[in-house]
């Protein structure tokens, strides 16, 4: 007990500057608990996040050759749906027709498709309004006023070049990113 | 509860003086492990484990609420699921292995906390009822430890389930009835994954539940210290916080220091490698054990290797499938009568020569044999050893502490904590005058209880 009446002694006569030899291990034992405590939200947090299995089936491979002019194919990237239109002559003049300035989103078809393939129109089946699939891929659906795809969710009209016209959503349809594996398969992602 | 001289908690800004008048959630924290809580000045580092076994608790509460994001408990998925939280997920393998790894130092602490009871006599007057809330809770920690253990669905896993269910068909009538109840078939299938997977879930909350009154009972005589003298005076006490916070704090770092070393360097040396071989329901591995705080429980059954027959007769009175499990659930029911067994008036084995050879010579190395034995093959010499261990263990706690409490001189006690920590006490020496001796407060020994704040 002297040792322990000695050090308080010390410690009462330090405190008299402000500054005691005791803030020193206060200071680094609460430094080392507050990093450690915080690195333990590293792996909690992040273990959220996707993991390495859904991560691997991030690319998808297509198979473009049977799609005739003017028809779509749906088919599925990370869980959403992927549309692939093969579009006709008449309507790539309508998109180029358009006046890129007047768009909500400007972009030509020509940034929205390859070099060499300016027919094939990939992007995502996504609304960009609130993540609705738009109709119009499949036979027979509705294509919307400007004759592209058409979203019944909250009316979101695209062109045949999948961009917005008219209605809610902000952005042109997402166009994945895409390369051709070949001349009649692309890979997607 | 607690002392007359606990310090006050005093809101100082107008903020923490509204949520004071509307929640006093502040103020209850304050009284529970702050300044308000006057514990005795003399515990030592076997004090440390009630706060260590309360942090193990959150450990596997937030591991184990993480792992059942990725967990699907079904029988045909359930191995894979673990196998991809251990390659997919990120820093899968390290909730898991701190999951699993938590599951046996939450038994070491409890184990520690357990024995530090045992020594000092915590479970005596008036005490019981924080010793039979603990009792409570461990005997939930062994079921949610058995569920949890079953979830992987490997081999030991499924064997576990089959042994550990087999204990309720060793009931006379209704056994059977009652194992295919629990199993919701005739062997571990699906129905039992799914129910031990929502009850693995829920036990942890209901422990929690249950450690809040262990706290709250607590609380009201305040802690015991190593001398087993009640707290008389302010001298006897210093405030919980930064007292004990800090000793906890240094406890923690060190616990924490071997938890991250199994975790990262031996996660599976605790493990059985035949839990990574899904479940068949078709072979049982040739070496079957549980998990090794299970041991010294599984010897104690695994010692009763003859029916209780009345001799020479060939009537069997009760076969040994049934004493086996009567004797491992009565070898820790054992322990809510314990308070009521060790009538000694003296609480620690400090000032209880006898006490103390029977507790290191006799009880510890028992305890050790069953251990052993436990993790060991059903075969000789373990099986001899186990059946002395387990008479022993019965007769410890049934025969010889009610006899040591009877036939027992103990040591003389010390007149107080102060005295047993300064050597003198100034309270003994001179009769209290009845009120607080204001001079009293400039001397050494009070001033050195002064808080470095």
């Amino acid at each position: 007990m002297a040792t322990d009446t000695a050090a308080t002694t010390e410690v009462s006569a330090a405190a008299e500057d402000g500054v005691r030899r005791r803030d020193w291990i206060h200071i680094a034992a609460l430094g080392t608990a507050g990093v450690g405590g915080a690195s333990v939200l590293i792996p909690l947090v992040s273990q959220m996040a996707p993991s390495q299995d859904v991560l691997a089936a991030s690319t998808t491979d297509v198979d473009i050759s049977a799609i005739a002019e003017g028809q779509a194919i749906k088919a599925v990237f990370r869980k959403q749906p992927l549309f692939v239109r093969r579009l006709t002559a008449a309507e790539i003049e309508e998109a180029n027709k358009v006046d890129v300035a007047s768009l909500r989103d400007p972009q030509t078809l020509a940034e929205r498709t390859k070099e060499g393939h300016p027919d094939l129109l990939v992007t995502m089946g996504v609304c960009t309004h609130l993540g609705c699939v738009p109709l119009g891929a499949a036979e027979g659906e509705t294509r919307g006023d400007f004759g592209g795809y058409f979203c019944p969710c909250h009316g979101s009209h695209y062109d045949s070049a999948a961009r917005i016209r008219k209605g809610p959503a902000p952005k042109n349809l997402m166009v994945p990113d895409y390369e051709f594996t070949s001349d009649t398969v692309i890979r997607v992602g | 509860m607690s002392f007359a001289w606990a310090k006050q908690y005093e809101p100082q800004s107008a903020f923490t003086k509204w949520i004071d008048e509307k929640l006093p959630l502040p103020r209850l924290v304050y009284n529970a492990v702050g300044a308000g809580y006057p514990v005795p000045r003399n515990l030592n580092y076997m004090w440390n484990f009630g706060v260590l076994a309360g942090f193990f608790l959150v450990v596997q509460i937030v591991t184990g609420v993480v792992l059942a994001m990725h967990y699907a408990a079904n029988g045909l998925v359930a191995f894979a699921t673990v196998e991809h939280i251990m390659r997919d997920v990120n820093y899968g393998w390290m909730l898991r292995y701190a999951h699993a790894n938590g599951a046996s130092f939450f038994f070491i602490v409890i184990y520690m906390h357990i024995f530090r009871g045992f020594f000092y006599s915590s479970y005596k007057a008036p005490r019981e009822m924080i010793w039979l809330l603990g009792v409570v809770i461990f005997l939930l920690m062994m079921a949610t430890a058995f569920m949890g253990y079953v979830l992987p669905w490997g081999q030991m896993s499924f064997w576990g389930a089959q042994v550990i269910t087999g204990l309720f068909g060793a009931i006379p009538l209704v056994g059977e009835p009652i194992q295919v109840w629990i199993l919701g078939g005739y062997a571990p299938d699906n129905a039992a994954l799914n129910r031990f997977f929502s009850l693995h879930f829920l036990l942890p909350f209901v422990i929690a539940g249950v450690v809040i009154l262990h706290i709250w009972a607590l609380h009201i005589p305040g802690s015991s210290n190593p001398t087993g003298v009640e707290v008389k005076q302010e001298s006897d006490t210093v405030p919980f916080h930064p007292y004990y916070t800090a000793k906890d704090g240094f406890g923690l770092g060190v616990v924490l220091i071997l938890f991250a070393a199994m975790v990262f360097f031996l996660p599976n040396a605790l493990g059985h490698p035949d839990n990574y071989i899904e479940a068949n329901p078709l072979s049982t591995p040739a070496h079957i054990v549980p998990e090794w705080y299970f041991w010294p429980f599984y010897a104690i059954l695994r010692a009763f290797t003859g029916d209780l027959t009345i001799p020479f007769t060939g009537i069997v009175l009760v076969p040994a499938k049934l004493l086996g499990v009567i004797a491992m659930f009565g070898s820790i029911l054992l322990w809510f009568i314990l308070p009521w067994l060790d009538k000694s008036p003296v609480r620690s084995g400090h000032y209880r020569p006898l006490f103390r050879k029977f507790f290191w010579f006799g009880l510890i190395p028992t305890m050790a044999v069953l251990f052993y034995c436990g993790g060991a093959p059903a075969e000789e010499p373990y099986v001899v050893l186990s059946q002395v261990a387990t008479a022993y263990y019965f007769l410890h706690f049934l025969v010889v502490l009610p006899i040591i409490s009877q036939i027992e001189v103990p040591k003389p006690l010390p007149f107080s904590i102060t005295e047993a920590v300064l050597g003198k006490d100034k309270t003994a020496e001179a009769p209290r005058a009845g009120s607080v001796d204001g001079g009293d407060t400039g001397t050494a020994p009070e001033g050195s209880l002064q808080p470095a704040e």
